[in-house]
């Protein structure tokens, strides 16, 4: 680090993505809340532990190949250049970048940063199949999309050298595609192979609500996955940077924070429409749903997932009309998918991750239509159809496919569904049992201890 | 055509100021704001009277002496 600024800037930006990785770690607090509250007594430690197994995949995995991805696949796409070793040659795991290093004090806590996305993107998956997926089929889909498919969607439009964001204008700033879209679509290809918990649909099709068995884990889930989301969003933007770190194409001399395409904005601009956006969708989903709290709470989350692509540049009123009205049409959309299709989505996840981000990005085209989508010469401006395209790309071709294919494999394997007797039992019965004889053997042993009169 | 104003940041940061969408339109987004605003007291004021409405008449004294035992 050259000179006492450098050295500041450096040391500051290495605190600001160390703080925003705390922060995000409770979302996946948030998200154990949650899965455990939703499902019935006797599956909650599966469920618990299925979430929290989670974190050291990821994480391992996301060390040895999937930071890689992010820096060498930003033009790995036919006819746009292919996989970059050089790009990327800082990133490889035996890199001297990826441990301690004076010369590098950044890595570790960027890196750290979208890894706690991954996180993310595979504990949406996992909330969707509670109850009667296998923990092991789960953690390979987790593996899949935490540290494989998302990344590999980071490299094409959530990167400043992206080719989506240079060909089709793609503007995804918070990650209504590259998270919410992908993790939803993905959730959803998982599920249609898995299909639906014994008893969700009666013999004419009819869903029945398979309520949660604790509303307060569920809430305070939630509410802590609002809180972890404030970090997620900081996270997003590069705190601060001069113009001729973004090679003179802002002209000047006047620092400024970015976006993650290194285009303008600031943490005053995502403060107001994240409470703004938060704000649309709880408002709207109380009234649509009749002040249900799931859906409420849930479409706080999803109001800010649906403004979250343009929310580095709307103005706060929008955010908070595209907040409300993403939520409506989700929650539409949820109940309309389930029984058409007789989906059991058991927290909602594909629709509050996954159609709130298609919907999210279909507008930022439209309501950003002509904004530049990088500071860098010759890239596509933002517009619908780049927008349209890109959630396909997200939704489709990156998480309901590869999902899909993947679950058909462990299905044809017989190994992505716990045995009908399991199900029906619960999947904690083993550790039940193991937990009462524990009781009862320490019970008889204390009470032996006891004084004679 | 841009609707932040700015077609690319080739510019200096120093002189840039509002850069959301639609300038100019505040009041007008304003009005669409307090709408939406008050339009949801109304909506859930109603909602709220046609469900209490329907839980008054549905009392089953059985039902409701469990419920304050259950406190």
């Amino acid at each position: 680090m050259d000179g006492n600024l450098n050295a500041l800037t450096t040391v500051f930006t290495e605190f600001y993505y160390w703080v925003t990785v705390v922060f995000m770690f409770l979302i996946h607090v948030g998200f154990c809340l949650y899965e455990v509250g939703a499902s019935r007594r006797k599956n909650h430690m599966h469920t618990l532990m299925k979430n929290i197994m989670i974190i050291p995949l990821v994480t391992v995995t996301f060390f040895f190949f999937g930071w890689w991805i992010y820096w060498a696949f930003p033009n790995a796409f036919p006819g746009m250049g292919g996989i970059s070793l050089e790009a990327a040659a800082a990133y490889t795991p035996w890199s001297e970048n990826m441990g301690t290093n004076m010369d590098d004090r950044i890595t570790g806590v960027f890196w750290a940063a979208f890894l706690l996305f991954s996180w993310t993107a595979a504990s949406i998956v996992s909330g969707a199949v509670i109850e009667r997926i296998r923990s092991s089929a789960l953690w390979m889909h987790a593996v899949a999309i935490g540290s494989f498919f998302w990344i590999v969607d980071a490299a094409w439009g959530w990167h400043w050298d992206g080719w989506m964001v240079k060909v089709l204008g793609y503007h995804d700033a918070y990650a209504s595609g590259v998270i919410h879209a992908i993790a939803g679509g993905y959730a959803l290809g998982v599920i249609v192979v898995l299909g639906p918990r014994i008893g969700k649909f009666a013999a004419d099709g009819t869903p029945r609500d398979i309520p949660p068995h604790n509303s307060w884990m569920l809430a305070v889930g939630i509410l802590l996955i609002y809180t972890g989301f404030w970090g997620f969003y900081a996270a997003c933007n590069v705190p601060l940077i001069s113009p001729e770190v973004i090679d003179g194409q802002i002209i000047g001399t006047t620092w400024t924070a970015t976006n993650i395409y290194l285009a303008p904005t600031s943490l005053s601009a995502i403060t107001f429409n994240f409470l703004m956006s938060l704000s649309g969708g709880l408002m709207a989903a109380y009234v649509v749903s009749k002040g249900d709290a799931f859906w409420t709470l849930s479409g706080g989350l999803a109001g800010i997932i649906t403004a979250s692509a343009g929310n580095d540049l709307y103005h706060p009123i929008q955010a908070m009309i595209i907040g409300a009205v993403g939520v409506v049409i989700v929650y539409k959309l949820h109940y309309y998918v389930e029984r058409k299709f007789k989906i059991d989505d058991a927290v909602g996840a594909v629709a509050v991750h996954g159609y709130a981000g298609v919907v999210g990005l279909i507008i930022a085209g439209f309501v950003l239509w002509g904004a530049p989508s990088s500071p860098y010469e010759g890239y596509a401006a933002v517009n619908p159809i780049g927008q349209i395209i890109g959630a396909l790309i997200m939704f489709g071709l990156l998480g309901f496919l590869p999902a899909f294919i993947i679950s058909k494999i462990q299905a044809s394997m017989g190994i992505l569904r716990i045995p009908l007797e399991v199900e029906i039992q619960g999947l904690d019965l083993g550790e039940q049992h193991t937990y009462e004889a524990a009781i009862a053997d320490i019970n008889v042993a204390t009470k032996a201890a006891m004084p004679a009169e | 055509m841009s609707t932040i104003g700015y077609k690319d940041w080739a510019v200096d940061m120093a002189e840039v100021g509002a850069i959301y969408p639609f300038q100019g339109w505040e009041v007008a987004m304003t009005v669409v704001g307090v709408a939406f605003w008050i339009g949801w007291h109304i909506i859930q004021f109603r909602g709220e009277s046609a469900e209490l409405e329907a839980a008054r008449k549905s009392g089953d004294p059985e039902a409701i002496k469990k419920a304050i035992d259950r406190y």
